[in-house]
């Protein structure tokens, strides 16, 4: 490891890390206004030109609020639990290839922060341990909403985590990798080459499991407002609650960029051969990682305004007595299929 | 191989260092008027009634355990799977393996649902 490869690292490190907090900024503006817009309304359009500057005075807002800490609450784990819940929900980006790659000075640097081989592992621990961040969080308040919040959402939580991590399995069988790339390899080519296809299942069992695992609707019974006032961060206020949002929609931009890398052939432009064409075939590799992402973002509000909530008891029962079952069936099919192809 | 880690040693200290300079601004700046009334935890407006840390439904806790279960099975699951295909060539014994791991689970899982260990109501 010389200098210079570090300060490739660093650069790396720095535009994902700025490229995540300008995607969350640009998301809280495009849930606020594609909300409004879906339900007749204007939404914010007073900051700045259309209000795009309206997620930035909101954070400056959220400096000038008084931190409070309820009388009663357990000090400690409740300052640290936005902590971490939010040092994870950064962190899992690192992993996931945003575009082929790119030749500066005579080096091949990939469009990927860290190339790990145990990608997919990788993102389910960091993922694990927002859970503690979140009934950390619920339990520390000293509030009854705040515990019940805390509590149903890692139920909920630690639910979904199964069915998704058995619909990665099979998408680990295709591909005999649990790198990301490797997996992006395996689908690249002609676009029927991309694992929606060929694990329809899969997919969606993996995208109820998204949706469940970033608790969002319809499944957002941990901070469900008419119920529960605001789940397990009732309590908390300034910076801190700041940072519990923060963590939830950088999980969403985590889990689009999974559900595109994992079926939709990651940063693959179909039908076309990207290492021929240089720098270009990068750059457009990028810009169709960008524009799936941006479409299972958008997916994520088309979602929230067009289902009902679940009720905890069916919640529950989606999770453990469909989801569950249905993507053991899908493994041992998977594995079924690929053991009668390789005896013929 | 550790080489490949280091970026994520990096990522973790740009994140922790993000979040630990935003929990101490925010203690730092901001108004700070406190009093005994303000400070008591929300509760629609009303005094605290009894203590917050009560009791809660065992269905939780079963919920922990069983999620243990399954999640060990997982964690057999995925290295199994990333070698399946190469373990292919020397025959099918690498499927009808798995396949026996899983149905002694599959057992266990509708022992499980039969008792109502997954009913909510």
């Amino acid at each position: 490891m010389d200098l210079l490869g570090f300060i490739i690292i660093l650069v790396k490190v720095l535009v994902v890390f700025a490229a995540t907090m300008i995607t969350v900024m640009g998301m809280i503006y495009a849930e606020r206004r594609v909300s409004a817009f879906m339900q007749g309304r204007l939404g914010p359009n007073r900051v700045g030109p259309k209000g795009l500057l309206q997620p930035i005075a909101d954070g400056i807002k959220f400096f000038m609020k008084e931190d409070l800490i309820p009388s009663g609450a357990d000090k400690p784990i409740f300052i640290l639990a936005p902590a971490i819940l939010l040092i994870p929900a950064l962190m899992t980006f690192a992993v996931i290839p945003f575009g082929s790659s790119i030749t500066i000075f005579g080096r091949e640097i990939a469009l990927q922060v860290a190339d790990v081989n145990v990608g997919i592992l990788y993102i389910l621990a960091l993922t694990s341990i927002g859970v503690y961040g979140i009934v950390l969080a619920g339990w520390s308040s000293n509030s009854k909403y705040s515990l019940l919040g805390g509590l149903r959402s890692s139920a909920q939580l630690i639910s979904y985590e199964l069915a998704m991590g058995l619909a990665v399995v099979s998408i680990i069988l295709l591909a005999g990798s649990l790198r990301l790339n490797d997996i992006i390899a395996d689908q690249q080519g002609y676009f029927l080459s991309w694992n929606v296809f060929k694990q329809p299942l899969a997919f969606i069992i993996f995208l109820v499991a998204v949706y469940a695992e970033t608790n969002r609707l319809p499944f957002d019974l941990t901070e469900a407002e008419q119920e529960l006032v605001g789940g397990y961060h009732t309590e908390y206020s300034s910076l801190k609650f700041a940072m519990f949002f923060l963590a939830e929609y950088a999980n969403m931009i985590t889990a689009a960029a999974l559900t595109v890398t994992l079926f939709f052939g990651g940063w693959d432009v179909p039908l076309l051969d990207e290492s021929s064409l240089g720098l270009l075939g990068a750059i457009l590799s990028v810009l169709s990682f960008i524009l799936k992402m941006a479409f299972f973002l958008f997916l994520f509000i088309w979602v929230r305004w067009t289902f009902p909530r679940f009720r905890y008891d069916q919640l529950m029962r989606l999770g453990w007595k469909v989801l569950l079952p249905l993507a053991l069936v899908n493994i041992f099919l998977t594995g079924g299929y690929l053991t009668l192809t390789a005896m013929k | 191989m550790a080489e490949n880690y280091l970026p994520i040693l990096v990522i973790f200290v740009l994140a922790a260092g993000f979040a630990f300079v935003s929990l101490i601004i925010t203690h730092l700046v901001g108004p700070r008027v406190t009093n005994a009334v303000k400070m008591m935890p929300y509760e629609s407006g009303v005094d605290q009634v009894g203590k917050t840390r009560i009791r809660f439904s065992i269905r939780f806790f079963l919920i922990a355990l069983l999620f243990i279960i399954f999640d060990i099975e997982i964690v057999f699951l995925y290295p199994w799977a990333v070698v399946f295909k190469d373990f292919l060539s020397a025959g099918s014994f690498i499927f009808f393996e798995m396949v026996v791991f899983l149905a002694i689970l599959a057992f266990g899982f509708i022992y499980v649902w039969r008792n109502g260990a997954l009913e909510w109501e």
